[in-house]
């Protein structure tokens, strides 16, 4: 290396530091990060699986083969394979009215969008009550049209999709507001019709952050608790989702099966994050650069 | 879920969009899908409010029980969104400015209270916080601090909820910022910290600010989580979730409904809060 | 899309009525504890039971705080019988549904209670805070796990029994019953929405020297838990806890189910009915029927009931006590 080059490293050194922390800052902060993180993220998801495993394997095992927890895990997946769809369908005819047109009213649009993430799951089950109730102005009718939500599937799928309204599209708006609407322009006028338009260039276009919204739907949709809680009845076997049936269980002093079924869905977490993380790594530019829920 | 800036696009692109085809189809869909879901239910509480008319609403609204749980819920998700903003601009730093090892993990982690039902975190953390757990054992018996099972534990649990949301918000926007105003700042002689809370953080502040707005709005309405680590007494942990499902419970549907409302007034108000932090962001900085 | 949305939703909710052609679904609403016993009950009664047209019966459980199901009763659950921890959440849903009928507690034998309870007191290994009676519960520094009176039977039960106790001390001097039951529950370590969470409150997450809770449900922790881990006090005084069953006629006869209904009721009227009871720690009235072993467990203590003059029945006692701006809505305020 030639004194010039030496010089010109030195220099870099010198900016680089200058414009960054000291090494010992910088090792604290991460520390920090990593303290707080592992202490307030990680530790309880260790503890879902070492509770899950406490009492042997066996316990495990047998908790998940249950009738009850079979049951619970067949109506969380219906519940999940009604309400993602439809708040996939949704998302896509959401934000492809947001992002391809300009209108008067948008905004006030985007915040009703919006609403569903704000309310407090206990209030969207509330509202479920008060509409289908045995004591709402639709109850009667419903009674004698022996049409059953409250306390029944159906009830659990609106209440769910309340809750997962906003997840797809609030994914996709930014990320098709953020490529913009040339390239559907160019296909149109080159004469392809919108729905042709649709799937070979918007699509392919979206196709990871509109699967990463539906893995985050589909997520929240299998876990809600709070607006279930409100409309189902617990009935055990019929109306019990996995997340209910792990308060039951937590509370009919069998931890070990809680947990246990609990780190079902804990996997489904970790998988939906792993999918993510994989996404973000290969195809970096066609998610959406900021994630909310 | 916030509202996602939507830039206006200049007068002469107004024309050019309108080329696309679906406006009605895709526009009609959206809007009736919405008042399907949400709307027609929401003004269904929105009646059933209404019918209580203002002395009872009032009544219920001002009773020192549903004041107490109000203010819990608000305070602790409060205490939870500023440690939540303390401690995610810290994470979001680290994950943008540094390289080591496992930090793609670490990033990924930050995700998992989107991706974990509240009841399962709500069992996680009562076990780990109780009086005997892990946790709840070793700060009781060295700090005297008792988490599980009091106002303290709300907060806890608040904290994980919504600690995704600052770091999700600030992250992309850490990102962005031009470093050669740093670069700048440092060259005409100002120290690290100087630059970060003289010329970083200023740029960060909307960011900042919809995080803390996000996670606390998030912090209000929870319940999944905290149940199983508040103590869940009136005035001392009984947030005001809660106290909705007892009013029901007690086939007190007037209170449920006033208390339901009052939260969802609210939730208005966080969300068009977090509108106008967000409009005043891209106005400023550009970015939002 | 939207029709196969439709069509999904209707296949659900068909599938959700389970109802097979060969079999007969029944809904059994109840209360909290009887998770275990109820498991072993409906077992027995399906083993043994064929409508007239031959067909078995499959029963579904709903378990929760009674209040909580009741009010679900009320909002439309579909239960066909309700097995629930008081015979005032049974009179609600009788008056506000008219379900059923208002003559219900004469409809079976022993005020429609096949079984009854008494409440007692759970201490820790070695009883540290030398918990002996009601007393020790008022003490400062003594910290009691009970369920939410407002959303719990048994917790309503807990607390009359307190206030029967103090009503005693105090000879029915009503401000110094309602301080001491104050008291007890200005010491709450946590309100849950129910027995069985109070219970697991106390247990795995080691909160409480105390849990007040219903007889059976403290003989079920003492068998789950290692020996001596707890320990069972009968209080000087407790109540005679009677919780009822129904049949919900106007859902019932919409279903079909009302004779099969009222039968499985009925069994557990029945000697195996009893028996399976005794086994699960509630106290059988046929004594005959049980098995001495399972009858050694219950201990004499001495009760009150909830229809003496001092309560003057359900209807009285839920007004004064657990109604909003009761005498328990009271214990919280902060004093001004």
């Amino acid at each position: 290396m030639t004194e010039a080059e030496k010089s010109v490293m030195a220099t870099r050194r010198r900016q680089k530091q200058a414009v960054g922390e000291g090494p010992l800052t910088r090792a604290a902060l991460i520390a920090v990060a990593l303290a707080f993180l592992g202490i307030m993220l990680i530790a309880p998801l260790l503890v879902v699986f070492a509770e899950a495993f406490s009492r042997g394997a066996g316990v495990f095992f047998d908790a998940l083969v249950a009738p009850h927890t079979m049951s619970a895990l067949q109506l969380t997946l219906l519940v999940a394979a009604i309400a993602v769809p439809a708040n996939l369908v949704f998302g896509i005819a959401a934000a492809w009215a947001i992002t391809k047109f300009d209108f008067k009213g948008k905004a006030f649009l985007l915040t009703l969008i919006d609403l569903p993430f704000a309310v407090s799951p206990v209030v969207s089950g509330l509202i479920f009550v008060l509409l289908f109730g045995a004591n709402s102005a639709l109850g009667p009718w419903l009674d004698e049209m022996n049409i059953k939500i409250l306390f029944a599937v159906p009830g659990i799928v609106i209440a769910t999709i309340f809750i997962t309204f906003p997840f797809i599209a609030r994914e996709l708006i930014p990320l098709m507001e953020q490529q913009g609407s040339s390239e559907e322009e160019a296909a149109v006028s080159l004469g392809a019709g919108g729905w042709r338009t649709f799937f070979l260039v918007t699509l392919p276009n979206v196709k990871w952050g509109l699967l990463y919204g539906v893995l985050l739907c589909n997520a929240r949709a299998m876990g809600e608790f709070g607006a279930v809680s409100v409309v189902s009845g617990h009935i055990r076997g019929q109306t019990n989702t996995l997340p209910l049936h792990i308060e039951i269980l937590y509370h009919d002093n069998k931890a070990a099966a809680a947990f246990a079924v609990a780190s079902l869905l804990a996997m489904l977490a970790l998988v939906t994050l792993a999918v993510k993380t994989v996404l973000e790594a290969r195809f970096a530019g066609s998610l959406a650069a900021q994630r909310r829920h | 879920m916030t509202p996602k800036a939507i830039s206006k696009p200049p007068r002469a692109n107004w024309r050019r969009r309108s080329v696309l085809p679906g406006f009605g189809l895709s526009l009609g869909y959206t809007i009736a899908y919405l008042s399907l879901v949400v709307l027609i239910p929401l003004a269904g509480l929105g009646i059933s409010s209404a019918s209580l008319g203002w002395n009872e609403f009032w009544a219920i609204a001002f009773d020192p029980r549903v004041a107490a749980a109000l203010q819990l819920s608000f305070g602790a998700a409060l205490l939870a969104a500023i440690v939540n903003t303390v401690f995610g601009v810290l994470i979001a730093w680290v994950l943008v400015r540094y390289r080591f090892p496992g930090r793609r993990w670490l990033d990924a982690a930050v995700d998992l209270p989107f991706a974990l039902p509240t009841a399962v975190a709500g069992i996680a953390l009562a076990t780990l916080y109780a009086p005997n757990g892990v946790f709840g054992a070793t700060l009781e018996s060295v700090f005297g601090l008792k988490i599980g099972f009091s106002a303290i534990g709300v907060v806890f649990a608040l904290i994980f909820v919504g600690l995704p949301f600052v770091v999700r918000t600030v992250q992309p926007v850490l990102e962005e910022i031009d470093r050669e105003t740093e670069e700048v700042s440092a060259t005409l002689g100002a120290g690290r910290w100087r630059t970060v809370t003289r010329v970083i953080m200023p740029g960060l502040l909307p960011a900042i600010l919809t995080g803390f707005a996000l996670s606390f709005a998030r912090g209000v309405g929870e319940y999944g989580s905290v149940i199983f680590i508040a103590n869940n007494l009136p005035f001392q942990s009984e947030i005001a979730p809660l106290l909705i499902v007892i009013k029901l419970d007690e086939h007190n549907y007037a209170g449920a409904t006033a208390i339901a409302t009052i939260m969802l007034v609210i939730a208005f108000v966080m969300l068009f809060v977090i509108n106008l932090l967000q409009a005043w962001s891209r106005k400023w900085f550009g970015h939002d | 899309m939207r029709r196969r949305f439709i069509a999904a939703v209707a296949a659900a909710a068909l599938s959700a009525c389970g109802v097979a052609s060969n079999e007969v679904t029944l809904l059994n609403a109840s209360f909290d504890p009887t998770g275990d016993l109820y498991e072993e009950f409906n077992a027995a009664f399906s083993a043994q039971y064929r409508t007239p047209d031959g067909k078995t019966v499959s029963i579904g459980m709903s378990h929760g705080g009674s209040g909580k199901q009741t009010r679900s009763v009320i909002d439309g659950m579909p239960a066909d019988v309700v097995t629930l921890a008081l015979q005032r959440d049974i009179d609600q849903i009788a008056e506000r549904t008219g379900k059923i009928p208002a003559n219900w507690r004469g409809l079976l034998r022993h005020n429609s209670s096949p079984y009854t309870s008494t409440i007692v007191l759970l201490v820790r290994k070695g009883n540290p805070k030398a918990v002996h009676d009601w007393d020790d519960l008022a003490r400062p520094g003594v910290s009691v796990v009970t369920p939410n009176p407002k959303t719990s039977g048994g917790a309503r039960w807990n607390y009359l029994a307190a206030w029967a106790y103090a009503d005693r001390k105090f000879g029915g001097d009503e401000a110094r019953t309602g301080e001491f039951v104050g008291a007890i529950y200005r010491n709450a370590a946590k309100l849950d929405s129910g027995a069985r969470g109070s219970t697991t409150t106390f247990s795995k997450q080691g909160t409480g020297d105390v849990l007040i809770t219903w007889e059976n449900e403290g003989y079920q922790l003492l068998l789950e838990s290692s020996p001596g881990e707890f320990e069972m006090i009968y209080p000087s005084l407790s109540i005679l806890a009677e919780p009822p069953v129904a049949v919900v006629a106007g859902n019932a006869e919409r279903h079909g189910t009302l004779k099969v209904a009222q039968d499985y009721l009925l069994y557990l009227y029945s000697p195996e009915g009893q028996r399976i009871i005794a086994k699960n720690y509630f106290r059988p009235f046929d004594r005959t029927a049980a098995n001495p072993e399972d009858l050694a467990r219950f201990r004499d203590v001495e009760m009150v009931s909830v229809d003496d003059p001092l309560f003057g029945g359900w209807k009285a006692a839920q007004k004064k006590h657990f109604d909003a701006d009761g005498v328990f809505d009271q214990i919280y305020k902060p004093a001004k």
